[in-house]
């Protein structure tokens, strides 16, 4: 059984949002210290702020000003905080009922404990220092302590706002990443193996008898594992190709220049192309049929790309079932 | 027809409605965004919510826009509380299959008036990077959707023989079509041939001009049963057949100039909707054309042309506006692309010309119309054929 290889694999984006008119008079007013919500048709108070009705689905504007103080309605206690998270150090995750609404809010409560949190506790905003209209200008809550302000808005009524603040925010960032361990499975490490050896393994289906390169373990077509390991090429045909002139970005093949050949190549046995690029001849003089062999960097563990062989051009006949 | 297939409920389309496909709608969130196509569909089919009985979504993967099954956030701006929603997942090809799914739960009896949407907000991600992730041990070679495509493009003008002019065409008379579709993202005023043409190569042998824009759109439809399309202010579009197909991104003996699944589809929906000769029998097509040369590839894999032919046609000018098989009156996906509503978009605008309310691109008499999509490394499928006259009838 070879090792089973695996490697970190980060997914990450810093993808934007648009925010349309209600998210965005409640982040502007999380900026300005004002917690406001939407009154629903059946006159209950939606915190944060919804567009739409959840009962009859009509478009809801009425915008309302709640308290910065509230109750707990429910909570988990959060022993390990996680990277991005509200806080660094355990705290309880609470939903909260802000004075003057009928929903409750998710955020995070700065306590010292799991003893020190209880459903029905009085909670209030710990704003944050800076704040650029995002859900963290709330940087926690907290118990409360003291008397509830009476100054506006802190009281147990909700008081009418018309949404409007100078320089609006209309967007935000919001940068997501995934942390995943990613393996490519029993067949692919063989093949992987392999290549450390300057050899390329395919992989046979034991009912078409058909050459799988990569190997995935399977055939596509057949629904059984192929198990017999078969070297093809090294040498192999250019099936078709592009070539690139346009820089990818965000992407791994940020250093390689363009233009450059991406091919379909099918290595002399296997009965599909992989893909690789070609060098060692100028790109407009690539073709299909042409005949090519890889070349290997010291420290590469695939092909650096392929070049030509100096053979004949491969017949069309004797690949196009290939492409 | 036999027994099974009669006791199908008729299906009909009685509302369609649509953004106007921009590069990025700053102004609404992804709510705002599908709300504006849903309201406009329940307009155009003079409905409200309590008329709908359930909500079928279709988008794109979620990575590109970052948020985790939008359709839960999404219920409440389509009316859905309280009923059943579902999302479907096909790739590019979501759009058309979300629609198929709605006509069948209609078709089966399970619902009498089904809401379907598909959107997509490029703007609030990059696509390309969706679609280029860093996965360990694999070569990073990866060019995007065009580079992906553009290898296919060339196997099929080796094996056609197709002069290298043909792309430009397409795109030239998709680009002057969209200037007759006000809801088309790109509106190129002073489109030339010769500009088509001198754009520049991005990933050889496909141009910029021949590449689909990236929009923020969504587009919905109202499908409902025989007794809702009496109700119907407007003329219904009657469903006579739909059928998707699948296959896997890689396989030896794959065609991707000309995928078995596409075919296989095709003959589907032509039996179900009784079409022997569609080259005749249809009068307008929409596909999925992302990229300029998939309109022949595409011609020949749905039978408009026998293989080798389908690049006379376009040279031919027979998918023109004007021409005999007009292909993508509204401009198609290359002058509009929200990925997740593209095949939608498609299915609503072959209704919208059978119908006879697709404005200034409508197709004079057009009573039979194919919607088609395709997604994924061209794995999957979803077409339907829309009539002017009920199936029944």
């Amino acid at each position: 059984m070879p090792e089973v290889r695996t490697a970190p694999l980060v997914v990450e984006f810093p993808f934007t949002r648009s925010l349309g008119p209600v998210q965005s008079a409640f982040l502007t007013g999380l900026r300005e210290r004002t917690v406001l919500g939407v009154r629903g048709s059946d006159g209950r108070v939606v915190v944060p702020p919804a567009e739409y009705d959840p009962v009859t689905a009509e478009e809801i504007r009425e915008l309302v000003q709640v308290g910065a103080s509230g109750t707990v309605t429910t909570w988990a206690w959060n022993p390990a905080p996680r990277r991005g998270q509200p806080l660094a150090t355990p705290f309880a995750w609470v939903l909260v009922r802000l004075d003057g609404a009928d929903t409750a809010l998710l955020h995070a409560l700065d306590a010292p404990g799991p003893d020190a949190v209880h459903t029905g506790m009085r909670v209030r905003i710990r704003w944050a220092a800076e704040r650029t209209g995002a859900i963290t200008d709330i940087a926690c809550f907290e118990p409360e302590r003291s008397e509830p302000e009476q100054s506006a808005g802190n009281g147990r009524q909700p008081i009418p706002h018309d949404g409007e603040f100078a320089d609006p925010v209309t967007g935000i960032t919001t940068p997501a990443r995934l942390d995943y361990t990613y393996s490519p499975g029993r067949a692919q490490s063989r093949y992987i193996d392999a290549l450390a050896d300057r050899k390329t393994i395919g992989e046979r289906c034991p009912s078409c008898r058909k050459v799988y390169v990569p190997p995935r373990g399977a055939c596509p077509t057949c629904g059984v594992a192929t198990d017999a390991q078969v070297e093809v090429g090294p040498r192999g045909t250019v099936t078709t190709f592009c070539i690139v002139n346009i820089k990818a970005r965000h992407t791994a093949n940020l250093d390689i220049e363009v233009p450059y050949v991406y091919a379909h190549i099918a290595l002399d046995g296997a009965d599909l192309a992989l893909h690789a690029r070609i060098g060692g001849i100028p790109y407009d003089q690539v073709r299909m049929g042409l005949r090519v062999e890889p070349v290997w960097t010291d420290d590469g563990r695939f092909p650096d790309h392929y070049r030509p062989t100096g053979e004949p051009d491969a017949d069309y006949d004797s690949y196009k079932e290939l492409i | 027809m036999n027994k099974a297939a009669t006791a199908k409920e008729c299906v009909a389309v009685v509302g369609i409605g649509q953004t106007k496909h921009v590069a990025a709608r700053h102004d609404v969130s992804i709510a705002g965004l599908v709300r504006e196509a849903a309201r406009r569909a329940l307009d155009d089919a003079q409905l409200t919510w309590a008329d709908i009985d359930a909500v079928v979504i279709g988008k794109a993967p979620d990575f590109f826009e970052g948020v985790m099954m939008p359709e839960l956030y999404l219920a409440d701006a389509l009316g859905a509380v309280g009923k059943p929603m579902l999302r479907v997942h096909t790739a590019g090809s979501v759009g058309g299959s979300t629609a198929l799914v709605a006509t069948n739960l209609v078709a089966a009896r399970v619902h009498r008036t089904v809401l379907t949407l598909a959107f997509e907000k490029q703007s609030e991600s990059n696509a390309m990077w969706g679609l280029s992730l860093p996965i360990p041990f694999q070569q990073p070679l990866l060019a995007g959707a065009g580079g992906f495509f553009a290898p296919h493009v060339r196997a099929y003008m080796r094996r056609t023989g197709a002069p290298d002019t043909v792309g430009s065409l397409v795109a030239y008379k998709d680009r002057r079509n969209a200037l007759k579709n006000p809801y088309a993202h790109l509106h190129e005023k002073d489109i030339t041939l010769e500009k088509v043409q001198a754009s520049p190569m991005l990933w050889d042998p496909i141009r910029y001009s021949e590449t689909c824009p990236s929009s923020d759109g969504a587009c919905a439809m109202i499908l409902t049963d025989r007794a809702g399309a009496a109700r119907s202010p407007h003329p219904p579009a009657w469903v006579h057949g739909g059928a998707m197909r699948s296959e896997p991104t890689l396989f030896a003996g794959k065609d991707f100039v000309s995928p078995q699944a596409g075919k296989d589809c095709a003959a589907d929906v032509y039996r179900q909707a009784g079409i022997t000769d569609p080259r005749r029998q249809i009068d307008a097509v929409e596909m999925y054309v992302p990229f300029s040369w998939y309109e022949p590839m595409w011609l020949e894999n749905l039978g408009f042309a026998d293989e080798g032919e389908g690049w006379k046609l376009t040279e031919a000018g027979v998918t023109e506006l004007d021409g005999d098989l007009p292909v993508n009156p509204s401009g198609g996906v290359l002058s509009t692309n929200p990925i997740g509503a593209s095949g939608m978009i498609r299915f609503a605008e072959a209704a919208l010309q059978v119908r006879g309310r697709a404005g200034d691109h409508q197709i004079d008499g057009a009573r039979r119309a194919l919607g088609h999509a395709y997604g994924g490394g061209a794995q999957f499928f979803s077409m339907w054929l829309v009539g002017a006259d009920s199936p029944a009838a």
